[in-house]
């Protein structure tokens, strides 16, 4: 007779995150979404100033050769008090650096509860889901959430609009720098 | 041939919201908790305050009383944890009461149609005529997210 095989325990999934915090609130983001962690100040001579109609988030822009990433300011995404960034996590895959007060810490999540279905505006864009840490709950931030299609659209048109009147008036470009 | 008269008792919860009592199908309760900790994290959903955790599970709290009373509760006993119903599943909402809840049996007159949309029906206890409440047209979800969004656009399309 055949015993029957002892059942496997599958070892929990787990994910390792950052926790970081704009204005004050405490959000989590996946480290493998993040490329690049840099201090606000380092990045402030190599971004040029960029105006959307309507998108006061996003104030200015990186240009890492033919890329531009838009730096996204976290607590004016969020609706949070203004709040100077102090660092700024670049995104992977994304055109976004999101400007933040700082990191926490990094950890891990074991489970990923999914956005209670109350929640039914904007923020099912912004979030992944919900995870409980230490007896606290934290939203899980969605790399692509920050910068909508649409928004994109008008921050190249906006950028194609700088990169024309710069090169009409090279002057003018020449006195801002 | 006889008619049946017999009344269609149904369990109801009785909540009270400030000064106001009203009711909610038993069926569509889940537990009747002490208020704990609101996690707040920011979103643009009217009504919800945040989440509560609740035996592993995150919990949403949604405050109707400025849709049921017109102001908003400043104190709260307990949560009512009630079902609410989408499309596809069931999910748990916390709504925040301000007194003890009873547990009683009576028969629901039916709603009309000039009745507001958060009212399921009617009972008549103690004397009063209280409103059973329709969770799902009271607290949030995407089929009123729709609607509201239908609703900003319809001027637009006019003019």
């Amino acid at each position: 007779m055949r015993l029957a095989a002892p059942a496997k325990t599958t070892p929990a999934r787990t994910e390792q995150i950052v926790l970081f915090r704009v204005s004050g609130q405490l959000f989590a983001i996946s480290s493998a979404s993040v490329q690049e962690v840099r201090s606000a100040d380092s990045m402030s001579g190599a971004a040029t100033e960029i105006s959307a109609p309507g998108l006061r988030k996003v104030r200015h822009v990186l240009r890492r050769g033919d890329r531009s990433l838009f730096i996204v300011n976290g607590a004016m995404h969020f609706g949070l008090h203004a709040a100077e960034g102090a660092q700024l996590f670049v995104l992977r895959q994304t055109r976004t650096a999101l400007l933040i007060d700082g990191i926490e810490k990094m950890t891990t999540m074991s489970r990923l509860q999914a956005l209670p279905l109350s929640f039914c505006h904007e923020e099912r864009q912004w979030y992944r889901g919900l995870t409980a840490l230490d007896q606290t709950v934290v939203p899980v931030v969605h790399p692509e959430g920050f910068l909508s299609p649409e928004e994109l659209a008008l921050l190249d048109a906006a950028l194609l609009q700088a990169d024309k009147l710069a090169s009409e008036d090279p002057e003018g470009t020449s006195c801002a720098q | 041939m006889t008619v049946s008269t017999e009344l269609e008792l149904q369990s109801f919860v009785l909540l009270r919201l400030g000064e106001r009592r009203f009711a909610i199908s038993a069926k569509e309760i889940a537990e009747l908790v002490a208020p704990s900790r609101v996690f707040r994290f920011p979103h643009r959903t009217p009504k919800l305050e945040g989440v509560i955790l609740r035996r592993g599970r995150i919990v949403p709290v949604c405050d109707v009383s400025e849709m049921l009373l017109g102001k908003r509760l400043t104190s709260r006993r307990f949560y009512l944890i009630v079902v609410r119903n989408y499309e596809a599943h069931k999910e748990w909402v916390a709504i925040p009461v301000t007194g003890e809840c009873e547990l009683i049996n009576a028969e629901m007159t039916a709603a009309v149609e000039s009745d507001a949309p958060h009212v399921a029906g009617w009972l008549s206890h103690d004397g009063d005529v209280i409103e059973v409440l329709n969770i799902d047209t009271l607290t949030p979800g995407p089929e009123r997210a729709l609607a509201e969004a239908a609703g900003r656009q319809r001027p637009e399309a006019q003019s």
